[in-house]
């Protein structure tokens, strides 16, 4: 059998997705955005919604998703991007509306917006991707930074007499009446990705059914900034992170 | 159809958005215009016009989501008073950067801080010369009655469409809160979803039938956000070529000049009636767009006036701008009051003589 007979588009089994562009990514090799940029296309590709989906991009690492996920998006000041995704989605109820945030954006500057969006029940997908550091301006504390955890602003590890505890805000926000699916994901093996682009997915399809806020937080690496070789992060993740933020659905209505 | 009401200031404001076929209004409660979302939420607009109304949870939540709103290409709007502007100006920086439409009220009160909740003009610096970060502007709206206060609601949408700029209504606490005799207009219909993709092919409306749309202010190419500055700049000089409104009331033939905004160029009508009554020849002139300023109009108004004065409620504002216009050629004074204090016709004429006339004697 030459190669020629099995590359045929019926033996095709997995593809780039069309909505990933083929922009070289400024994200460190080993970042877990990739993947979840890798996802969020896919997704919306398979839903059909690359007409009606639109975005709004953060402040951090991921202020230029819009570079690599090929839909409509507004980019936001910082921590407001729940505010921007309740307006587009009020003005236009028929689109597919996410945010795709990290934890400095979410939870310590925008902590509010979070909340109130959620509270509100707006019908919005929140991607969420904790990584406990603030890469973009050079890995500082995050307010998910673990006690004890090294960043450039709490260099002998953060104490909770300085730096009060690491907020895991996804619980938060399960509390709320208005979210309906909260749940905690991971993308460091194949069989965590596949779990994590079904929560999106239902992230997604809850948006469109208008059962209220859905969140889905993915525990992240950030091995520039926590200075460990992927690998390692992924290991030191797995060890410490998922302590303090276990995965698995936190609410499912 | 056209309708007269008896309404106060900030009840017109949220009448006329609709009228004027608004998509939507963020906004979050402030003494002195609460009555602008009071009167939305009463009115109910998403039953008949299918207009968003939203009490948000904070000033700064209320002006992103205008902003993002203004991405869609809408018609929206927020409305605010001074404490809850200054939240805004990092919101309206954004808007100004993104290159978007949007309509902000500012119906002013008494500052700094928290100040008091009773009428001001003190915002005039933080309106005209841009109060949030960045070279940007704003087009500044100064109504002085009911009737503009609604009727600057429409003009303002246009010119913020015309040049994909911020405008802003900047009203004083008194326009907002008194009760006059308006004509509110015709309903317009809101523009459908084929007419905005139309009218902004920028909006960011999902990419059906063309490429990716961003509504973003972020450019890290040094010489491409510089391009960017110069093309704002390039849109700002044209709105001053094109947009400047004023009122002259009896300039071509006076003594003194009154240059006064909003409520307080009405107080100065009556100041110009009692001077008349004592041989004293006064004239006015309203600047009604604030940005961009009437300096020509002013310069031309000003010529063979003995002296100048600004009536304003702040310690002297807008005096830099009239100074500018007349090249400090002509003696320019200013007579204002503070902490909500607004000055009787008597004491502007008493001020006036005190300034320019007794004490040359």
């Amino acid at each position: 059998m030459d190669i020629n007979d099995i590359i045929k588009p019926e033996n095709r089994i997995y593809k780039r997705p069309s909505l990933l562009t083929d922009s070289h990514m400024h994200y460190c090799p080993g970042c877990s955005h990739g993947v979840v940029h890798k996802l969020i296309a896919e997704i919306i590709e398979e839903m059909g919604m690359e007409e009606s989906a639109i975005g709004v991009a953060p402040v951090g690492c991921a202020v230029f998703a819009y570079n690599y996920i090929d839909v409509d998006f507004v980019e936001a000041a910082h921590g407001r991007a729940p505010a921007l995704a309740t307006a587009i989605k009020r003005l236009q109820p028929d689109k597919l509306v996410f945010t795709y945030q990290g934890d400095g954006d979410l939870a310590a500057i925008g902590t509010g917006e979070t909340i109130h969006a959620a509270n509100r029940g707006e019908n919005i997908a929140i991607i969420f991707i904790n990584n406990a550091i603030y890469g973009m301006t050079g890995g500082q504390m995050a307010p998910t930074t673990l006690l004890g955890m090294k960043t450039a602003t709490t260099p002998y590890g953060r104490r909770a007499d300085l730096n009060g505890y690491p907020l895991a805000i996804s619980n938060l926000v399960a509390q709320l009446d208005g979210s309906c699916y909260v749940t905690r994901q991971s993308v460091q093996s194949p069989a965590a990705v596949r779990k994590a682009k079904a929560a999106i997915r239902k992230a997604f399809e809850n948006s469109m059914a208008g059962k209220g806020t859905s969140m889905v937080e993915i525990v992240s690496t950030c091995n520039s900034g926590w200075k460990l070789t992927p690998e390692q992060s992924n290991k030191w993740m797995e060890e410490h992170m998922f302590a303090k933020y276990p995965l698995g659905d936190l609410k499912n209505v | 159809m056209e309708e007269v009401r008896l309404m106060k200031g900030n009840e017109a404001l949220a009448h006329a958005a609709i009228r004027y076929s608004a998509d939507g209004y963020f906004g979050y409660p402030i003494t002195p215009q609460s009555e602008v979302l009071e009167t939305l939420e009463a009115e109910m607009p998403w039953d008949t016009t299918g207009m968003v109304v939203l009490q948000a949870e904070s000033e700064i939540a209320a002006i992103n989501m205008v902003y993002a709103g203004a991405a869609c290409g809408k018609a929206v709007f927020t409305s605010s008073s001074s404490p809850g502007i200054s939240l805004m100006q990092e919101g309206l920086s954004y808007i100004a950067a993104s290159e978007l439409p949007a309509l902000i009220i500012n119906v002013m009160r008494g500052g700094p801080g928290l100040g008091t909740i009773h009428p001001s003009q003190a915002d005039y610096f933080q309106a005209c010369k841009g109060g949030g970060h960045g070279d940007y502007h704003m087009i500044v709206l100064a109504p002085s009655s009911v009737q503009e206060m609604c009727d600057f609601v429409g003009l303002g949408w246009d010119l913020a469409f015309k040049y994909r700029t911020p405008a802003m209504i900047l009203a004083d606490g008194i326009v907002g809160q008194m009760m006059e005799k308006v004509v509110l207009p015709e309903q317009r219909p809101r523009r459908t979803e084929e007419e905005i993709r139309r009218q902004c092919p920028w909006a960011v409306t999902g990419k059906k039938g063309r490429k990716q749309n961003v509504g973003t202010s972020l450019e890290l190419d040094d010489d491409k956000m510089e391009q960017n500055n110069l093309r704002f700049q390039r849109t700002y000089r044209e709105i001053e070529k094109n947009e400047i409104r004023c009122e002259c009331t009896n300039t071509l033939d006076c003594d003194y000049l009154l240059v006064a905004f909003g409520s307080i160029a009405r107080i100065c009508e009556k100041v110009m009636e009692m001077a008349a009554e004592e041989g004293l020849k006064l004239g006015i002139v309203r600047p009604i767009t604030l940005w961009p300023f009437p300096y020509a109009q002013i310069a031309e108004a000003a010529k063979g006036v003995k002296g100048i004065l600004t009536v304003e409620l702040d310690a002297g504002q807008m005096i830099e701008d009239v100074k500018l216009a007349v090249n400090c050629n002509i003696e320019v004074k200013h007579y204002g009051r503070m902490g909500g204090n607004v000055p009787t016709p008597d004491e502007v004429l008493n001020a006036l003589k005190e300034l320019f006339i007794n004490e040359k004697k």
